[in-house]
């Protein structure tokens, strides 16, 4: 049932689709678990219920023991019987985890759903504790609630949480690059824009007191594809977006890199040589995995925003089919460039009825399902193979050095299949 | 508010869930926002389920608030029923949803399905996950098992039980009912129903049928128990079968409520935890100092097993279900300690340094914190890991549950013993004071010398070992070690040079001597060897 309808020949570009009903997805409270780990000296407060803390324990897996920088503040009964308490009650408790931790320069008070829903009001907490604990820390809010924010859109909102607080920028020829990278990948591409000649700032910063500036006339360039209010918050102070695809694949890595060159004017001879090492390995470690990949029929799920610029990758660089590509939400001016490069007919869907994805999985049996972990292992049950997809959120996939890896994450699942003999 | 950074339950609906997909045959629908599906990771991760767990969520999002999210319940009711044909329903709410305050079991009632649909109060900013496994199974019970069966006589047909409790993502719960089903067996008495794991709803209506209960888990099943005992005359066995004594009187209970000879089952030695307990291997296992912390059910099945099977000193014990708290307290008591009631693992922490164990059995977290505090520990309670869901056969309950015990919990001081060992041989190129424990990781063991975890009397120590004295951190300025009474420190073998270093600090506060000489560490040693 629900089989999408069969495309009509001659179309162009990927035929897009809404679909409402249930989602498995995670919400942006999750986002946490790699963005803590970015900005080194900031922690995040999740003011919630039971369930955001056992969704973060579940999510973080072992890393909760490393006296990690975020927490929850639990609602009881005794919060919900009245709101001025409330207040004082979480800054009660905010003031006690920053004796606690005397290293920490920003705190986040991240809204969850039951906060939004008894409309506790962080964001004057946020100022009233922000004015007690300056100068030495900052305190801002933004939510990650699942009824706000799906998965990686908690980056989102916590990036655009911190714009309208960044510096004015004083001159607009620096290149600000944004989305939480790995530090390994943030580093490379810092070498690559310092040999293209550009000077690039990287939004978030490791540290609160290094956060880039912004101004009028700043240009931005998306490292990841689900920033939509961030880049409306920079758009906000006169910034401006630099168009372009993703950095994954070689390809991808390139044409992102070339966008902010041409932005730049940067002399193509400069692009090609800073370029050409990068692209040269990239090529070279894409091709050992080419032959596992080719002509295989592939499935995503939606889970990040991030299925579309992967889709793009697979099916350019590694000649996959593509059956079906979910995302939570399709962002069409952010994504215009990964959208034109899919193959003519491609079936994008975004949002989410869970059962009828399902169903069209099972018809369809791909070679290769992109899925969360909560349908990784009943399909696998099934006999389809599957990579799951968080994966792709904490392992370094950007760039030229990664291409390879990147591959492998997708190569990896079928060379297991086709070694087990039980 | 409850700063929280861990959490040893999760929210009620958890419990619900745990219940539900033990089961088969029965669907739950639960009125939660986006994103509350996490929790099926749960079960297709760490227990490795093939399957998805059968739960529907609504998972409604900030423009369905208002009057929508009824709407979206009662469409995902219908949705479900239609595509799953469940025997039977459950319907709650998760937090969230319990604030938009729609009625999930009036809702779905106005659907009139066919089938039996038992709505769920679960409060969720009060209780947790094992109350709320505990509560569902109670509903469904009382939904399903119907009126009182008509028994014959007992004598005139084969005993019958029915066992409740085993859960899904409980803690070696598959396995435990393996080894139950096989003494049961032995005696002779059927098995009815086991549920909620393997049972649908249809069983549940037949529960009625058997003559009497097992609770192998009192968090989740004893209120069900008690309910069927008022109703249905059924009485129950709550003796938990961990640990070898424990699982002979759990024979004899049963047997005696079944009119069954428990004789030939009791003389039949199957375990061989009595008789390594007594080899002689095992007698540096004396008086080891043991902290146990975890569910009710376990942390007090395994206190009695180390104290009275392995002849381990109890040290600590707690739960973070504070519904037995009553009853962890009175254990306690037994050995003179005072329980520990918390769900804040730092509390944990606090008494677990407090008490300064050799070994400490807990949950997945106070894992965590023995590693970090550099003592042997071994699992004996959820939450835990994929680790913990092994798949070799490894009970906790029955005879060969408690050889299982045995292994476990020996292991970590058997590297004890590989330890000492090192210590002895340390001025051999191949050991050095900088040697990690094979158990602990890599790198050196940096709090070897301020921690105190090495038997109290190893068989093959030269030196006396001094009382232990237990120093709180918190402790007033210590005087500085002479060069040569510090030296004079490292000859003594390092398993028991922490002691002797606390013990001469302490008598030298004590006696506010400002330089502690080489005179004073035996001043110190002799006085506290007296």
């Amino acid at each position: 049932m629900n089989a999408h309808a069969p495309l009509p020949s001659g179309t162009c570009g990927p035929s897009i689709r809404i679909e409402r009903g249930q989602r498995a997805v995670f919400c942006g409270l999750t986002g946490i678990v790699w963005l803590h780990r970015k900005i080194q000296d900031a922690f995040f407060l999740v003011v919630g219920s039971r369930t955001c803390a056992h969704l973060i324990q579940s999510a973080a897996g072992v890393m909760i023991f490393a006296e990690p920088r975020f927490a929850t503040a639990i609602i009881d009964e005794r919060d919900l019987a009245g709101l001025a308490d409330m207040n004082e009650e979480l800054d009660r408790v905010v003031t006690r985890l920053i004796e606690r931790r005397p290293d920490i320069r920003l705190l986040f008070l991240v809204g969850s759903c039951p906060s939004e829903v008894i409309k506790l009001d962080l964001s004057r907490a946020a100022l009233r504790l922000s004015q007690r604990m300056a100068p030495s820390v900052r305190v801002l809010n933004y939510s990650g609630s699942g009824i706000e924010t799906t998965f990686t859109q908690g980056e989102d909102a916590c990036l655009a949480a911190l714009v309208p607080d960044l510096p004015e920028a004083v001159s607009t020829d620096e290149l600000l690059v944004v989305g939480a990278l790995a530090d390994v990948v943030e580093d490379q591409f810092a070498r690559l824009f310092s040999d293209l000649g550009i000077a690039a700032r990287f939004l978030p910063a490791r540290r609160t007191s290094q956060m880039p500036a912004v101004g009028r006339g700043t240009r931005y360039l998306l490292a990841q594809p689900f920033l939509a209010d961030t880049a409306r918050a920079l758009e906000q102070r006169g910034a401006r977006r630099i168009a372009a695809p993703f950095p994954l694949g070689a390809e991808g890595t390139t044409d992102w890199l070339r966008a902010a060159a041409d932005s730049f004017a940067v002399d193509p001879a400069r692009f090609a040589a800073a370029t050409a090492p990068g692209l040269r390995r990239a090529r070279q470690a894409l091709s050992a995995h080419s032959e596992k990949l080719a002509g295989k029929r592939v499935f995503f799920f939606p889970d990040s925003q991030l299925e579309v610029p992967l889709a793009r990758f697979l099916s350019r660089e590694m000649g996959v089919e593509l059956i079906e590509v979910g995302t939570p939400y399709l962002h069409r001016g952010h994504l215009a460039a990964e959208i034109e490069r899919l193959p003519d007919g491609t079936p994008v869907v975004e949002g989410q009825s869970l059962d009828d994805g399902l169903d069209r999985c099972r018809a369809a049996r791909p070679d290769l399902t992109v899925c969360g972990l909560g349908l990784a292992n009943p399909l696998e049950a099934e006999g389809l193979t599957t990579k799951w997809s968080i994966e792709l959120l904490f392992t370094p996939i950007q760039g030229y050095e990664q291409a390879g890896d990147l591959a492998e994450l997708f190569a990896r699942p079928l060379d297991r299949r086709a070694r087990l003999e039980v | 508010m409850q700063l929280t950074v861990w959490t040893y339950e999760g929210p009620p609906h958890i419990g619900a869930m745990r219940v539900a997909t033990a089961m088969e045959g029965l669907h739950y629908v639960l009125h939660a926002p986006q994103g509350d599906t996490y929790a099926d990771l749960l079960f297709t991760m760490i227990e490795r389920r093939a399957e998805r767990p059968p739960v529907t969520y609504t998972t409604f999002q900030a423009q369905d608030l208002g009057r929508d999210t009824a709407a979206i319940f009662k469409d995902a009711v219908a949705a479900a029923y239609a595509r799953f044909q469940p025997q039977a329903m459950i319907v709650g709410a998760s937090c969230t949803a319990e604030l938009i305050q729609d009625d999930p079991g009036g809702l779905a009632r106005a659907l009139d399905l066919p089938v039996p649909v038992i709505p769920l109060e679960l409060p969720a900013y009060q209780k947790k996950e094992n109350w709320g496994a505990s509560e569902t199974f109670y509903r469904l019970v009382r939904a399903l098992a119907g009126a009182p069966a008509e028994r014959p006589p007992q004598g005139t047909r084969r005993p019958s039980c029915n066992i409740l409790g085993p859960t899904a993502l409980g803690f070696r719960h598959r396995d435990d009912l393996i080894e139950i089903r096989r003494l049961l067996d032995r005696l002779g008495i059927a098995v009815n129903v086991v549920a909620p794991l393997g049972a649908s709803p249809a069983d549940l209506t037949r529960l009625g049928e058997a003559d009497f209960n097992l609770v192998l888990y009192p968090e989740v099943a004893r209120s069900a128990a008690l309910y069927l005992e008022k109703t249905f005359r059924q009485p129950l066995v709550d003796v938990v079968p961990i640990g070898v004594g424990a699982t002979r009187r759990f024979i004899e209970a049963v047997a005696a409520l079944a009119e069954v000879d428990p004789a030939p089952v009791l003389a039949d030695v199957a375990s061989r935890l009595p008789w390594y307990s007594r080899s002689v291997d095992s007698t540096y296992l004396t008086g080891k100092r043991v902290f146990v912390f975890g569910d009710a059910t376990h942390a007090l099945a395994i206190a009695r097993v180390t104290t009275q099977e392995l002849g381990f000193r109890l040290v600590g014990l707690g739960t973070y279900i504070r519904e037995f708290a009553r009853e962890v307290r009175a254990e306690a008591a037994l050995h003179g300690i005072e329980a520990t009631i918390t769900d804040d693992y730092l509390d944990v922490e606090a008494a677990i340094q407090a008490a300064a164990p050799e070994l400490v059995l807990g949950t997945q977290m106070e894992r965590h914190i023995a590693k970090r505090l550099g003592i042997p520990c071994a699992v004996i309670s959820a939450p835990i890991h994929v680790q913990d869901f092994p798949a070799r056969h490894s009970p906790q309950m029955g005879f060969e549950g408690a050889n299982v015990l045995f292994d476990t919990l020996v292991h970590p001081l058997m590297m004890g013993l590989e330890e000492h060992l090192l210590g002895m041989f340390r001025d051999d190129p191949e050991f050095h004071d900088g040697a990690a424990p094979s158990h602990l990781g890599h790198g050196p063991n940096r709090k070897a010398d301020a921690l105190e975890r090495v038997p109290e009397a190893p068989p093959l120590a030269p030196a006396p070992v001094p009382a232990i004295t237990v120093q709180g951190a918190d402790a007033v300025r210590t005087a500085p070690w002479a060069p040569e009474a510090e030296k004079e420190l490292k000859k003594i073998p390092f398993f028991v040079r922490g002691k002797a270093r606390a013990n001469t600090e302490r008598f030298a506060r004590e006696r506010h001597l400002p330089l502690i000489t080489l005179e004073i560490l035996y001043d110190a040693k002799a006085h506290f060897g007296r």
